[in-house]
Formats: C-alpha cells, sequence, structure tokens
C-alpha cells in the first residue's frame, strides 16, 4: 500500500462524476491531437520546405503567366544555382472530386531541383524518352488504382489542345515516384513540359511561376529582392519569396489555421479547467471530515497538499494520455485513408509531447486551488466534519 | 498462537503510575467574530500511565477541545500540555503531526473508514506515515485486526461490516502504529446498546490486557462506568465523579489544582 492507494481511493469514492470528468479530458485531448494532426497537415509544406528553394511567380497573382524565358535571366544572377518552372494545369480525372496537383514541368531540371524525389533510374529514362510520359505520387497512383504503363485521360479546364477542343489529354504513366521525407507530397502528377508546349492551344513560352535554387539560404531576402528588380517595369513583373514563406502564404488562404486551431483548443481547455476544476473542489469540499481524519492520524499539511495535487494530476495526466492515445489510433486509420488529401496529416512526436505536458500543467492548475484548500484545514474543525 | 502485540512492552494494568498525561493550568479561548469566547479556563488534569479515564459534561462544556489540545489537534491561548514527556505545546505544525502519528491513537464516534478501501487497508493508512517494511506493516495490521477480533474480515469493504465492526476496525487502525495513548470520542455515541457493550469491552480489554491508556469523552453513564477515572467538566472546570454518579466538585482546590 502506498499513497497512490489513497490517490486511487479518492477517485473511486463518486465513480460517475469521476468517469464523467475524465472523459471530458479524454476528449479534450483527443481534439487537441486531432487539431494539431490538422495543422500540421496544413503547414506541412512550410516546415519541409527547402532553404535554399526560392519560388517566383506573376507580382498579381499565381495564375498570372510569366515568360519561360525569365529562366535563363535568372539563371544569370549572381547566387542563383539552377531555376526550372511549372504550371499549374487543372485538368480533371474522370471526376472533380479526384482533385490532384498536375504540372508540366522538364524532366531532369524538376528531379534536380527536387532530390526529396525517389524514382528509379529506369523510370526516369523511359520519362525522357517518352513524349507524353508521367510519373505520379505513390499515395496518388494507391488511391486511384492507376499501374505503371496506364493511358490516363485528363479533361482540360484551362490548357486545351490545339485543333483538338474539349478532347482528353492523354498520358502514360511511366513511373511512381516516392519520398523519404515525412509530409512530401505524394499526389503530384508530373509530365513533360515539351509535350504540353508543343500541343497547348494558347499561352505558347509561358509558364505558372519558377523554382529557383540559390546557393546560400542566408541571401535568400537578398536574391529574391534581386530577381524582382531584374524584372521590375516589365510587362510580367514578379514576387519572390522563400517556398516555406510561399507554403505558408498558400496554407494561409484558407485561414489563419494557427490562429484557429489555438482558438479553439484555448476553449477547449478553458472549459476542462472549469469542468475538472470543479470536480476536484467539490471532492475535497465533500472530503473535509475525510481530510481533518488524515491529519489528525498525522498526514502534515503538505502531504495532504501533495495527495490532492497527485490526485488531480493522475486524474488529468492519465485522461490526457489516453486521449492521445486515441488521436495517436485515429491518425493510423486517418492517415493512409486521406495521404492521397492530406498527404502531411500526421501526429508529430513534439506535438505528443506537448499534449502531455498540457496534461501535467492541466492537471496541477486545476488541483492547487484545492490542495491549498486542504493544506490550510484546520485539523480540529475539520474533523467536526466527519 | 500468533502474535496480540506490537512489541515486548505490552503491559498490563500494573504499570507504574507515572504522568502519561499533564496538563497544567490550560486555558483554550475561542473567537466568535471579534467576541473572545473562553471554552477552557486554567484547567489542569493529570493522568497516569496505563489508565482508562472517561470525560463527560454536558454538550459544549469543552469535552472535545480539552481531548483535541491532549491529542495535538489544537494548542491552548494558554498553560502547558505535556504527554508522555512531550511538551507538545512548544511542538511546530510538522513535528506536531508527526508526534500525533507515533503517539496517538484516534476513535472517534463514526469509523469513518475509506469506503474505497477494504478493511485491512483502511487499518493500514497510518503506516504511510512510517519507515516500516511492507513485511512489518502486513504484521501490525495482522495483530490490530486480531485484537480486535476481525482476522477474518480484513478482505471486506466497510459497507460489507457492521456498524460495530466498522468501529471495530476504526480501533484497529487507532491501534496499528502501536501508540501510547488512545483518545476516544463518543466511541459508542453512533452505536445500539449491545454493539456499545462489545466496543467497551474492546476498550477495556486493550486497557486490561495490553496496558493502554485511554481517554474517553463520553455523554454515556454506562460507557464511563467502564473507566477506572471519570472526569466531569462543565464550565471549564474538572470535577471527579464518584461511582455512584456523585460529582465532587474541587471547591477549596485553587484554581488550576490538578485532579
Amino acid at each position: 500500500m502506498s499513497s497512490f492507494t489513497l490517490i486511487s481511493a479518492a477517485l473511486r469514492r463518486k465513480k460517475t462524476r469521476t468517469f464523467l470528468t475524465f472523459s471530458s479530458v479524454v476528449f479534450a485531448f483527443l481534439i487537441f491531437g486531432v487539431l494539431s494532426m490538422l495543422q500540421t497537415a496544413f503547414s506541412m509544406g512550410a516546415e519541409i520546405a527547402n532553404e535554399d528553394r526560392l519560388v517566383v511567380r506573376h507580382r498579381v497573382s499565381l495564375f498570372q503567366l510569366l515568360p519561360q524565358s525569365y529562366e535563363a535571366d535568372m539563371e544569370e544572377i549572381p547566387g542563383v544555382v539552377d531555376a526550372m518552372h511549372m504550371t499549374w494545369f487543372g485538368g480533371v480525372y474522370q471526376d472533380p472530386s479526384n482533385f490532384f496537383m498536375q504540372s508540366p514541368v522538364e524532366p531532369a531540371e524538376y528531379l534536380d531541383m527536387y532530390p526529396e524525389i525517389l524514382i528509379p533510374d529506369e523510370a526516369k529514362l523511359r520519362w525522357i524518352e517518352t513524349r507524353n510520359g508521367a510519373i505520379v505520387g505513390r499515395a496518388l497512383v494507391e488511391r486511384l488504382g492507376w499501374e505503371v504503363g496506364d493511358r490516363i485521360p485528363i479533361q482540360p479546364t484551362i490548357w486545351r489542345q490545339q485543333g483538338r477542343g474539349d478532347d482528353a489529354w492523354e498520358f502514360e504513366l511511366v513511373g511512381i515516384y516516392d519520398s523519404d521525407v515525412e509530409g512530401f507530397d505524394q499526389t503530384q502528377f508530373l509530365f513533360r513540359y515539351d509535350f504540353f508546349d508543343e500541343a497547348r492551344s494558347f499561352g505558347r513560352g509561358q509558364v505558372g511561376w519558377f523554382m529557383v535554387r540559390i546557393a546560400d539560404p542566408d541571401r535568400a531576402p537578398e536574391i529574391a529582392a534581386a530577381i524582382d528588380a531584374t524584372f521590375q517595369n516589365s510587362a510580367a513583373e514578379t514576387k519572390s519569396e522563400s517556398e516555406g514563406a510561399f507554403a505558408a502564404g498558400f496554407a494561409n488562404q484558407v485561414g489563419n489555421l494557427g490562429l484557429i486551431v489555438t482558438s479553439i483548443l484555448a476553449a477547449v481547455f478553458f472549459t476542462i479547467l472549469l469542468v475538472a476544476g470543479n470536480t476536484m473542489a467539490q471532492s475535497v469540499r465533500e472530503r473535509i471530515g475525510e481530510i481533518g481524519l488524515l491529519k489528525a492520524l498525522g498526514f502534515t499539511g503538505a502531504r495532504v497538499q501533495r495527495l490532492v495535487l497527485m490526485e488531480s494530476v493522475t486524474m488529468v495526466t492519465t485522461a490526457g494520455f489516453l486521449g492521445m492515445v486515441l488521436a495517436v489510433g485515429l491518425e493510423r486509420v486517418l492517415r493512409p485513408a486521406l495521404a492521397a488529401y492530406f498527404p502531411g496529416l500526421f501526429l508529430r512526436p513534439q506535438d505528443l509531447l506537448l499534449g502531455l505536458g498540457l496534461a501535467v500543467v492541466t492537471g496541477l492548475v486545476v488541483g492547487i486551488f484545492p490542495a491549498r484548500r486542504a493544506m490550510r484545514l484546520e485539523t480540529a474543525l475539520a474533523l467536526r466534519r466527519l | 498462537m500468533s502474535e496480540t502485540s506490537f512489541s515486548d512492552t505490552a503491559a498490563g494494568n500494573g504499570a507504574a503510575a507515572e504522568a502519561m498525561v499533564d496538563v497544567r493550568s490550560v486555558s483554550r479561548t475561542f473567537h466568535r467574530g471579534r467576541t473572545p469566547v473562553p471554552v477552557l479556563k486554567d484547567l489542569s488534569l493529570r493522568m497516569e500511565k496505563g489508565e482508562f479515564l472517561a470525560l463527560m459534561g454536558p454538550s459544549g462544556s469543552g469535552k472535545s477541545t480539552l481531548l483535541n489540545l491532549i491529542a495535538g489537534l489544537d494548542r491552548p491561548t494558554g498553560g502547558e500540555v505535556i504527554v508522555g514527556g512531550s511538551e507538545i505545546h512548544r511542538l511546530s505544525e510538522r513535528k506536531l503531526a508527526g508526534w500525533r502519528a507515533r503517539n496517538i491513537g484516534f476513535v472517534f464516534q463514526f469509523s469513518n473508514l475509506l469506503g474505497a478501501l477494504s478493511a485491512e487497508r483502511n487499518v493500514a493508512v497510518p503506516l504511510l506515515l512510517t519507515s516500516f517494511s511492507a513485511r512489518e506493516r502486513r504484521r501490525r495490521v495482522d495483530i490490530a485486526l486480531e485484537i480486535v477480533g476481525l482476522s477474518e474480515r480484513g478482505k471486506h469493504r466497510p459497507r460489507e461490516l457492521s456498524g460495530g465492526e466498522q468501529q471495530r476496525v476504526g480501533i484497529a487502525r487507532a491501534l496499528v502504529n502501536d501508540p501510547m495513548l488512545l483518545v476516544c470520542d463518543e466511541p459508542t455515541g453512533d452505536l445500539d446498546r449491545t454493539t456499545s457493550g462489545e466496543i467497551l469491552d474492546l476498550l477495556a480489554a486493550l486497557n486490561r490486557d495490553h496496558g493502554k491508556t485511554i481517554l474517553m469523552v463520553t455523554h454515556d453513564p454506562v460507557a464511563a462506568e467502564r473507566a477506572s477515572r471519570t472526569l466531569h467538566l462543565e464550565d471549564g472546570r474538572l470535577a471527579e465523579c464518584g461511582h455512584d454518579g456523585t460529582i465532587v466538585m474541587p471547591t477549596h482546590e485553587p484554581a488550576g489544582a490538578a485532579v
């Protein structure tokens, strides 16, 4: 028998009330886990962004086109190692709900720019040999049940083929890419720019945006400014920023997710403080005589305070731990199911640790006032409540 | 034959006449708002080791206040309280708590057992404050339960025990640290006549066979009859009671003279 026996006895005293409070804390931490996952999913682009990559887009918006010739101009700017372009294709495969990103790229340049992409050499070779060849991320392939060699029709919504009206573009799946970087987007559909540029009905020589690799990440703001200065007062002015800032700005189009998530969590935890705090306060109020008895038996005020505090921390931490375990379980179910939509949907170890830390702190905050009250109770007065 | 005492020092009623409790000119005043309410006034009391003393008196006479002072649950406004040779009125709160844990066994009107714990675990609660090994704790719990005649009921929860059995568990809890003084506040106040008799028999046996010094507050003259001496507290003054129920007030003694 140890002090924990007394804590356990106190928690089992009103089982229904403890169960209800415990459950509310479990759900609060489950919500914490789920919201953390969502936040990670939306901010993953910024988090895994490479510091030595810049994104250069039209100053007005991402959907305004830039001349492909800018690429050579940018490569002349001191500090720029390499540049490559991408373009939003925006086609539909079978149904608009099958959303995924498609872009024409220069295969060799793209693979150089993104060393995160892992693709077999023979697939690379086939991509370079096949004019309408496309490589696709594994998550998308698994979601849509494709196999290498499949011919994939994509219905255009922007880029129609010259002389072919609304006819679908037909691509051949030549390779599947993976990535060893957690959260890297494995839902892209990438095909050859030369095939796209020759066949499109308008906009030839125009591209969506550029990815620029720089030699020194510390000089990123300076180089971005130099790029924008190069194209200042031209017909297509640019806006350059780091890949991380670009991804964060893209995610924030949905809204300030960080603020939304923090606000929801603050409301949830404030409610938990009230619910669990009320339970603890009520529990101590009902046990004044019992606390007096413990003090009469020789328990010091400090020891009684520790017991009440440990009771609160035990309840909230156990419930918080269970909530986080449930969140991990939910992640195991949701992650494969939603990988093709939210490639970064996972619970990071630091979020798990934060959750557990939050549980301990919540337990302490909830218990501190009842514990101090228990400590200060005058033994002789408390015994009258027996 | 199993053990029925915690140490070799348990003695019968023949203990030497040395003071277990020595209360000297004690006063205790409470405050109701700004109004002082004196409950005990210049009161003295001496209780010998091995004595079984009953303390009677009307409600509000200060019986529980005096009991609390002797048990180290409260501090006097004036005077000295010496128990087992310790000047407990001088001890800090922390030291006083430790002193209570080692030296005092409490028996209350209601047994106040923790409902979620078995009888044996309730008995073991005071042992949480000791450094005894698990084996020694087990031994002490077994002895305490045997003394109160509940060896077979150790695994039962309080709700599975009768009122008398619950009070016996409360007494076992009071005994488990082998205290030098048992203080009992209306120990039979919540029990029927038959069960009260059994509890009083048990207390008398503890005094007679185990040498326990017992101070018992009671309203019940039948309970008081089981004690070796009865004191009556009224208006903050103590008087000796005869076995025929007569109260002998110490009218010629100076204030503060020990009874």
